[in-house]
């Protein structure tokens, strides 16, 4: 038996990711797709905001990968600039999302009384649309970056105190919490050490799919020109720009939406490989 | 069961007390005086004042509220500032387009959903299984209103099978508005088609391999008898409320693709409201749209007591 528990080693984090086809295209998409956007200044070949009226709507070639824009700036250039604000708004939403949702249905879970009302509350704000709630929000608070933010995870938060919740009422009925409640450890440090912590995968593989929807309904909003402003390059709002191009210069719009499709595509495999990974009934090497 | 569908109706009643608050509370954040921005920069103090009256804005918050759940149980949704009329009519004006939109797209997404994910798992671990998971993610991927400018580029400005945008005018035949629709409707149902796939195809999943599905083999019953009476019949349940759920996300989708084909529907109304600073629509729209979704979550729950008799409270 002891031979036996020796000659186990647990797999290795790459291995384990290896195995994942899933899982490993999308994080490869995903590091391709975040490297260029960090290292934009050193990839991009012309400024993102260099205006050339003599090359504008130039089609995509060897001098324009992806072509020009009205103002003759370069759409591949842009597209990689773009991705930096895009990916920082699904981030920092996704973020904001966590940080309420995790209290909220952390708080839900474990105090009775506060249940009936956090249910209530996340219930009705599951019935807004995900992108009306977003506008209404940003409408309420103002267009700017920091209100697309907040006003995503607003719309987000609800999902992850839902699942935090239920995985709460479970975790604390269990042995453990129990036996840490008897030895007097206080209520904040058994939701935060001994709950929050076996919580991690659901919230990881949640947020991560936050992360995409987020992205789209960012997209959204600066597309419809209630997001940030029209003259900030991200995906959403290079597309709104091509849209009076259509028929005339298509790849204004193709090469953003491209970018959009791809990144969202990555974090959903990510996503489905993560909950493969950390669902210890989907493992198949255990 | 009368128990159980007071019990539900109660539920949702409670919920929609919480929407119309959210709702109140939505509005009321704004910064600055909601009037002021409503008029901008040239209105004079008098008439800040008026509208601050006419809104009810001028009075403490609990009147507000009282107030407001006062003319929402009359019917009242109040009056659009920049189209000066109610805007319970504003949005039945706008109705036609969204509601047909919403419909087809629905139907084009359950029409590719169903067949395609009773095949992929009847296919289980086949080429064509693996196929449709990844196009499911990957048209879960598309944003809708990128889809409808793509598919404008391609059958509108280049084949020119369907018109680029609007809905025909006023005096247009009912054929000449529903023309208008098909793109904007693809766009819309072949994103939405993503999700139900994947639930048609886990529920098929889930009672193929049932005692019932193999006794009914035994019994020497064609494959498609198999699949169709008994299979998807039984699976129904969780398809049946993913495309009800479905229905009232497109609602949401539709906002953004009304814009894209410039369709005169309630999303285009919405989008026109938040750039003109309209609170009243902006509010009634909120409410009405996530009433739709309250209202559709109850009807999932009634059609469950008549569809499965199983379920039995």
């Amino acid at each position: 038996m002891a031979a036996a528990s020796d000659a186990y080693a647990p797999p290795r984090l790459l291995t384990l990711i290896l195995q994942r086809k899933t899982l490993a295209v999308g994080l490869l998409i995903l590091a391709v797709v975040t490297l260029l956007a960090v290292l934009a200044p050193l990839v991009a070949p012309y400024s993102p905001s260099k205006l050339s009226i003599v090359n504008r709507l130039k089609p995509p070639g060897a001098e324009w990968f992806f072509g020009t824009d009205e103002f003759g700036r370069d759409i591949f250039s842009r597209t990689i600039y773009a991705g930096q604000l895009s990916l920082l708004v699904g981030a920092a939403a996704t973020a904001f999302a966590c940080v309420v949702g995790i209290a909220l249905g952390i708080v839900a879970g474990f105090f009775r009384k506060a249940d009936a009302l956090v249910s209530r509350v996340v219930d009705a704000m599951m019935a807004f649309p995900d992108i009306l709630l977003a506008i209404a929000l940003v409408a309420a608070l103002g267009p700017s970056l920091a209100t697309v933010i907040v006003a995503l995870g607003i719309v987000y938060a609800p999902r992850l105190a839902r699942i935090v919740r239920a995985s709460t009422l479970v975790i604390r009925e269990l042995p453990y919490v129990e036996a840490a409640r008897a030895l007097g450890v206080p209520t904040w440090r058994i939701m935060t050490r001994h709950v929050l912590r076996n919580l991690v995968s659901p919230i990881l593989v949640q947020a991560t799919f936050i992360f995409a929807y987020a992205m789209l309904a960012e997209a959204g909003l600066s597309f419809l020109g209630v997001g940030v402003s029209p003259e900030i390059p991200t995906w959403g709002t290079m597309i709104a720009s091509g849209r009076q191009y259509v028929g005339q210069a298509d790849w204004m719009t193709v090469f953003p939406g491209i970018a959009i499709v791809l990144t969202v595509l990555s974090l959903q495999l990510v996503g489905d490989g993560l909950r493969d990974l950390l669902d210890p009934r989907l493992r198949k090497d255990l | 069961m009368v128990r159980f569908v007071l019990q539900r109706f109660l539920g949702m009643l409670s919920v929609m007390f919480v929407v119309v608050t959210i709702v109140f509370v939505i509005v009321r954040v704004a910064p600055g005086d909601p009037a002021a921005v409503m008029l901008g920069p040239d209105a004079t103090p008098a008439d800040i004042e008026a509208l601050r009256t006419r809104l009810g804005i001028d009075r403490p918050l609990v009147m507000q509220y009282v107030f407001f759940l006062g003319q929402l149980l009359r019917g009242d949704l109040g009056q659009s500032i920049f189209l000066d009329m109610p805007v319970a009519s504003a949005l039945l004006d706008r109705a036609e387009p969204t509601f047909f939109l919403t419909l087809f797209s629905i139907l084009i997404a359950a029409g590719i959903a169903l067949p395609v994910g009773i095949m992929a798992a009847y296919r289980r671990g086949t080429f064509f299984d693996q196929s449709v998971t990844t196009l499911t993610m990957l048209a879960a991927s598309i944003p809708s209103f990128w889809l409808g400018l793509i598919l404008i580029q391609v059958f509108a400005v280049r084949l020119g099978w369907f018109p680029v945008a609007g809905y025909g005018g006023p005096d247009a035949s009912l054929m000449t508005r529903l023309s208008h629709l098909v793109l904007p409707a693809v766009a819309l149902g072949v994103v939405s088609s993503a999700l139900i796939t994947r639930f048609t195809r886990a529920s098929m999943l889930d009672v193929l391999n049932d005692d019932y599905v193999r006794t009914a083999r035994s019994k020497g019953m064609s494959e498609f008898r198999v699949v169709l009476r008994h299979a998807f019949k039984n699976a129904l349940i969780p398809v049946l409320t993913v495309i009800g759920l479905t229905a009232a996300l497109l609602i949401s989708g539709a906002v953004v693709t009304e814009t894209v084909f410039s369709l005169p529907g309630v999303g285009n109304l919405v989008v026109s409201a938040v750039l003109r600073r309209d609170y009243p629509v902006i509010q009634g729209a909120l409410l009405v749209i996530a009433a739709i979704y309250v209202l559709i979550n109850f009807g999932i729950d009634m059609l469950y007591l008549m569809i499965d008799p199983r379920v039995r409270y």
